[in-house]
């Protein structure tokens, strides 16, 4: 058992791509789930987009790297119109259906063998970061504290990934403190309340969803040029869960709990993995008991599991308060 | 029932391969297992060129069908298989992709799947059509539209039934089709007991965990009072624990039952089909029919459908909701344990299987309308017709594209589904 690998590791999941990504995305999800109560199940629709868009503008049609950037928004703001219209004025589970049906079409879209030329197929795009990293100001070289370095190009990639973090959250402190987000809360809280008031209940949903999408997307940006290169597999239904796993973890309708979730979800995730792998490796768990194959499925386990034991005995999370999460049906 | 897993299919892709991708990552190759029906392919040339058609190598399947050729380096590769040195019996599925590019990123190896099966039962239909008239066609494909209309049925009356009488949405049924086609699979293929009889078990397998979930779990949940959103993501939680330990014990590849495998197809009039389909559809119809008469005529048969009703009224009319929840939780368990099966049957046993069929059962049920037993049947078979019929003009890998995208349409204009009252939306 390697603990000092072990260790390195997990404290880098703390601050790593996948942190900062999920983040993003969980954020998204707080303001649509958090604070206005959409169940919206597609948000690994919103990334994919995001990151297609980017992508297929560079990788296919070698145009420039910031059309595809509007693109990637363009097309996110869009699929939160296709998704919203139909479906805000439904109750939440129809919603929940209904977003999670849309994010598998855009994904099985994506992976069609009949859109190869465009979308690359399950192979998804590469080659589309070459001017991002271009502009990277890090000279070439290891940074870090002691053990735990990175690279300049995921120096640079983390650095504009948590500006973006912080961004956000700013954003997202300021606009609930506003006249505006207090609409929101009260949708979340009494939808018909709010109509009586003479509030336009669909155009704030919408605004939520879309905003929500937008956030989301940046994580979308940032996964795609984090890792070079997009698979349409990348954006399952799984990955939605994990985002709705982190805010629930973090605390609904809290500013700073999806960063928070997102930290302490890929930590504990990455130290389990690690250790599990490590322990299969050096022969304390038997290998007749599990392989390291299949130390991916145990951690999807714990993530299922960990999502209906706090929803079951802590739906507010950590830094949640009891009173405002939206789990009353309407 | 423990197979490692070996390699993981196209289908886990991304997610398994972002997990773990650093365990494997020896040297870039391209590899792959060749199979029909479940067992093994030997002998079967395969060869290696780069893209400018440079050859690299040519290797032939080993006795556990596997092959592997070490590349020089990450780029895009030309992976040929040589038809000529098939086995008897044994065909591509699609004859136009016997030579595939593909992809090898940095420092990893890549699967690449060459999909077999029986001569002249090519998948989806479309690709065999060549010769057959439109109208045959659209025949073959009603037929196979019923079969997967039916099995849909199956796995919707539980589900609609359970969110009619709890207002559960239940996102961990399709697991419960899974459970079935695993539970079938490891009394037939491991323990060796005829398929028939392994179905049967799971069935009553099936029964019991629906019983066990509802009396250990959700009566729990619903006693504390946990709210309906909650319990919906309860579901998604443990759908997710369900869908990984089957991964866990099963492996990531499809496998087939040993019965009924390579079945010669039988001519019925427009429509060709293996017997199996048949029977299979007849035990589906029966199945259905005995529950709707059931729904229909039995004293608990219509409490049933009185407190999807009204829970509140009937309570107050003296019905005991939670002994009929108990019922229905029993019997969806059971039949979407069939629907499992037969599922199993027409398309290989797989971890996800009951998952991916999930978004098609939904879609049936809320076409039909939410809540109600006949509705979920009708909006099923409608479903399952229109994917099928879709491969005429669309291509077969988005059929359910097209499924999906009419739940959507149907939520814009009838989102109280076809047999569905108004008010149910709320």
């Amino acid at each position: 058992m390697d603990w000092n690998t072990i260790l390195i590791t997990t404290l880098k999941a703390s601050i790593g791509l996948e942190t900062v990504v999920y983040a993003l995305a969980a954020i998204g999800v707080n303001i649509q789930f958090g604070y206005a109560g959409l169940l919206n199940f597609g948000q690994a629709a919103f990334l994919g987009v995001a990151a297609y868009g980017l992508a297929v503008t560079v990788a296919t049609f070698h145009l420039s790297f910031w059309l595809g950037i509007a693109i990637g928004l363009v097309a996110t703001v869009v699929l939160a119109f296709l998704l919203g219209i139909p479906t805000l004025r439904l109750r939440a589970d129809y919603l929940a259906i209904v977003t999670i049906a849309a994010a598998e079409i855009v994904r099985l879209v994506f992976r069609a063998v009949k859109f190869k030329d465009v979308f690359g197929g399950s192979d998804g795009r590469q080659n589309f970061s070459g001017d991002f990293y271009a502009m990277n100001p890090y000279s070439p070289g290891a940074y870090g504290i002691g053990p735990i370095t990175f690279t300049e190009r995921t120096m640079w990639v983390l650095t504009v990934g948590w500006i973006l973090v912080a961004l956000s959250c700013g954003l997202v402190y300021l606009l609930m403190k506003s006249p505006w987000g207090r609409v929101l809360k009260a949708i979340r809280e009494d939808e018909d309340a709010v109509r009586s008031l003479g509030k336009n209940v669909f155009s704030y949903k919408m605004q939520a969803l879309v905003l929500g999408g937008v956030i989301g997307c940046l994580g979308g940006f940032i996964f795609a040029l984090g890792q070079a290169s997009i698979q349409p597999d990348l954006f399952g239904t799984e990955f939605t869960f994990y985002a709705y796993t982190i805010v629930i973890l973090g605390g609904a309708a809290r500013v700073f709990s999806p960063v928070v979730g997102a930290a302490i979800f890929w930590v504990l995730l990455v130290f389990v993995g690690n250790t599990l792998s490590e322990a299969v490796g050096a022969g304390v768990i038997p290998s007749s008991i599990m392989t390291v194959n299949q130390v991916g499925a145990v951690r999807f386990m714990l993530v299922g599991l960990g999502l209906m034991l706090l929803l079951i005995f802590r739906p507010q999370g950590i830094f949640g308060d009891k009173r405002e999460i939206a789990l009353d049906a309407r | 029932m423990r197979r490692a897993v070996i390699a993981f299919t196209a289908f886990l892709g991304g997610l398994v391969f972002l997990l773990s991708s650093p365990a494997w990552a020896d040297g870039e190759a391209l590899k792959g297992t060749l199979q029909n029906q479940g067992q093994p392919v030997n002998g079967v040339k395969i060869s290696v060129a780069t893209e400018d058609g440079k050859p690299v190598a040519e290797v032939a399947s080993g006795a556990d069908g596997k092959w592997e050729v070490p590349v020089p380096k990450a780029g895009k590769y030309k992976v040929t298989l040589d038809q000529k040195t098939l086995p008897a019996g044994v065909a591509l599925k699609f004859k136009n992709r016997a030579t595939l590019d593909v992809q090898v990123f940095d420092g990893s190896q890549r699967n690449v799947l060459f999909a077999l099966g029986p001569p002249g039962q090519q998948a989806g239909g479309g690709q065999s059509a060549s010769g057959t008239s439109i109208w045959e066609r659209v025949a073959q494909l009603t037929f196979e539209g019923f079969n997967l209309g039916l099995i849909i049925a199956l796995a919707a009356m539980g589900l609609s039934l359970v969110f009619g009488t709890t207002g559960l949405t239940n996102f961990a049924h399709g697991e419960l089709l899974t459970f079935g086609a695993m539970c079938a699979y490891f009394f037939n293929v491991v323990a060796g007991v005829p398929l028939i009889l392994a179905a049967i078990i799971a069935v009553v397998l099936g029964g019991a965990f629906g019983y066990l979930q509802d009396q250990f779990f959700w009566n729990r949940l619903r006693r504390r009072g946990s709210s309906l959103i909650a319990m919906m993501i309860i579901s998604i939680g443990l759908a997710l624990l369900l869908r990984y330990v089957f991964l866990f014990l099963f492996g990531g590849e499809s496998a087939a039952y040993l019965d009924y495998n390579a079945q010669p197809g039988v001519q019925l009039g427009p429509i060709s089909a293996a017997p199996k389909n048949f029977w299979a559809m007849g035990i589906e119809l029966a199945v259905l029919v005995v529950v709707g008469v059931a729904l229909l005529k039995t004293r608990t048969g219509k409490a049933a459908r009185a407190v999807a009703d009204n829970p509140a009224l009937a309570s107050s009319s003296g019905i005991d909701v939670e002994r009929v929840i108990r019922i229905i939780w029993t019997v969806g368990g059971a039949v979407a344990a069939l629907a499992g099966v037969m599922l199993g049957l027409a398309q290989n046993v797989n971890y996800q299987m009951g998952f991916q069929i999930l978004l098609l059962v939904f879609a049936g049920v809320t076409l039909g309308g939410l809540g109600t037993a006949f509705g979920a049947l009708v909006g099923s078979i409608v479903v399952g017709l229109f994917i099928q019929l879709s491969t005429l003009v669309v291509p077969t890998e988005l059929k359910t594209v097209g499924a999906l995208m009419v739940l959507i349409l149907v939520m814009l204009f009838r989102p109280q589904g076809i047999l569905g009252r108004r008010e149910r939306i709320g």
